[in-house]
């Protein structure tokens, strides 16, 4: 559980102060969908890299490796875009 | 010890774009309104002169102004634009972004009636409908006044315990159009008054960076609209501080209203902006044949001086509030609703009334005003008020 700060604690103005916080922000719980990766029959073309809107395709030395489930918001744009007819990626209810 | 002082004879919006010159902000960004159009006619006149630095946009609307003016205020320049009527209604949106983002944009409005029917003449329904979006509102009896208004405002919004935007209201045609006496401060004398704007964070500032204008949640909205409450109550001081320093220079003194022949008053009249000017004619009428009235005549509606109002008329027996504009609650004007309501836990009540009065431009002159001070000598004797809320000089 996060504590919020209170009026007197943030920047008035809404201002953020701090520069590249994004990923701080954790976005997955808006998810009622969520994609399963099977790796068995992935073959790391990084379709889903490239059309994820949310960069929450994990990418290690070229390889696809996992899905980052903190910010993942479930959209299935990887799911639908996966070339293999045996979908690498399966969208299942949370 | 005041300045040297130039006197000239020059309308209300010749006296704000002087004074827009010699603040000199870094833009302006407007769209051309009546009866507004000559303040910043005048100054991009200034402009083509060499007189100023100011980079001025002129921008396809009144929305595209506002938004012009935020953005430039975002990036850390001092930013102004100025409107009337329906151009402050159309920067609606935009109005609660700059006071939201806390942006301190002062902006001079020519109070002028909003349409429809379509009219171009002076009342106050564009700024009272703009009472609740955050902004500083401040408002000018005379030319003088909103010159020396405009100058203070650059001060209160920009003092980092306000930072909020700062409208100074001006009557159309009356004010903006009519020529009169203005004092200009020197130049160097008004660039000293203001300095340079310094803010502490701006999007320009790429050593250190900032995000102007995220989504905020219910998890932090309201803490943020706390923080802009708790700026306005700050205002007040901030407002009182900068008119006595401008006082210094300028021999000129303001406060959050003016009382005039309030002393021993029983009957007074609360007005702003020019109709104080006729007020105060009938008060020095009436007090040469012995009666006991007095003005009180608000300049600052936002942040609005409740108690400090009620103290200055707790001696009065009988109170009218004339507003220039409609509300259509069917209780009165905005000011009468406001100042009736801040005397709810006051020990000594006046009687109290309100009027609608000078929509769109209608000539309110010491005849109609003596007819108010006539009602309140009625309500007196009665010992309660005839009516609530009337409209003043309508026919029925």
């Amino acid at each position: 559980m996060r504590t919020l700060k209170t009026a007197r604690e943030i920047p008035i103005g809404a201002l953020i102060t701090e520069a590249g916080n994004s990923k701080d922000y954790k976005t997955g719980d808006w998810r009622s969908m969520k994609p399963i990766w099977h790796e068995e029959g992935c073959v790391h073309c990084l379709m889903c890299w490239v059309f994820c809107p949310d960069v929450s395709i994990k990418v290690e030395n070229g390889k696809m490796v996992g899905i980052d489930y903190d910010h993942c918001k479930g959209c299935g744009i990887c799911a639908r875009e996966c070339p293999r007819k045996e979908k690498a990626l399966e969208m299942v209810k949370e | 010890m005041a300045n040297e002082q130039r006197l000239a004879a020059m309308t209300g919006n010749e006296a704000v774009a002087h004074a827009l010159r010699q603040i000199d902000p870094d833009v302006i960004a407007a769209y051309p309104i009546t009866p507004q159009t000559d303040i910043v006619q005048y100054y991009s006149q200034f402009v083509s002169d060499g007189l100023v630095k100011t980079e001025m946009v002129t921008v396809e609307s009144e929305h595209s102004a506002m938004s012009a003016t935020i953005g430039a205020s975002a990036a850390g320049a001092r930013a102004m634009t100025a409107t009337s009527s329906q151009g402050l209604a159309l920067m609606w949106e935009m109005l609660h972004i700059a006071s939201g983002y806390r942006l301190p944009i002062v902006m001079p409005v020519v109070n002028r009636a909003l349409s429809g029917p379509i009219n171009i003449h002076c009342d106050h329904s564009d700024t009272m409908g703009a009472l609740t979006t955050g902004w500083i509102q401040i408002y000018a009896e005379s030319a003088q006044e909103a010159y020396d208004n405009a100058i203070q405002a650059v001060r209160i919004a920009e003092d980092p315990r306000v930072l909020l935007p700062t409208m100074v209201c001006d009557d159309g045609f009356i004010t903006s159009h009519g020529i009169e006496n203005v004092s200009l401060l020197p130049d160097e004398v008004v660039k000293g008054f203001v300095g340079e704007y310094k803010p502490s964070k701006f999007l320009l500032n790429i050593s250190d960076p900032v995000t102007v204008g995220p989504l905020v949640l219910p998890d932090y909205y309201t803490e943020l609209k706390f923080q802009q409450a708790e700026a306005m109550k700050a205002a007040k001081q901030v407002i009182l501080e900068v008119a006595e320093e401008y006082a210094k220079i300028s021999g000129r003194k303001y406060g959050l209203f003016e009382e005039y022949k309030m002393d021993d008053a029983e009957r007074v009249v609360v007005v702003l902006s020019s109709a104080a000017g006729t007020a105060k004619a009938v008060v020095n009428q009436l007090r040469a044949k012995g009666e006991k009235v007095g003005l009180l005549k608000p300049r600052v509606l936002r942040p609005f001086p409740a108690e400090e109002l009620v103290a200055a008329l707790s001696g009065a027996k009988a109170v009218a509030v004339m507003d220039r504009a409609e509300t259509f609650s069917t209780q009165g004007g905005q000011l009468f609703t406001e100042l009736r309501a801040a005397f709810y836990d006051a020990p000594k009540r006046p009687l109290m009334r309100g009027y609608v009065f000078g929509l769109g431009g209608r000539d309110t002159t010491v005849r109609e005003i003596g007819k108010v001070f006539e009602d309140l000598r009625g309500d007196l004797e009665r010992g309660s008020v005839s009516e609530k809320y009337t409209h003043l000089d309508v026919r029925v």
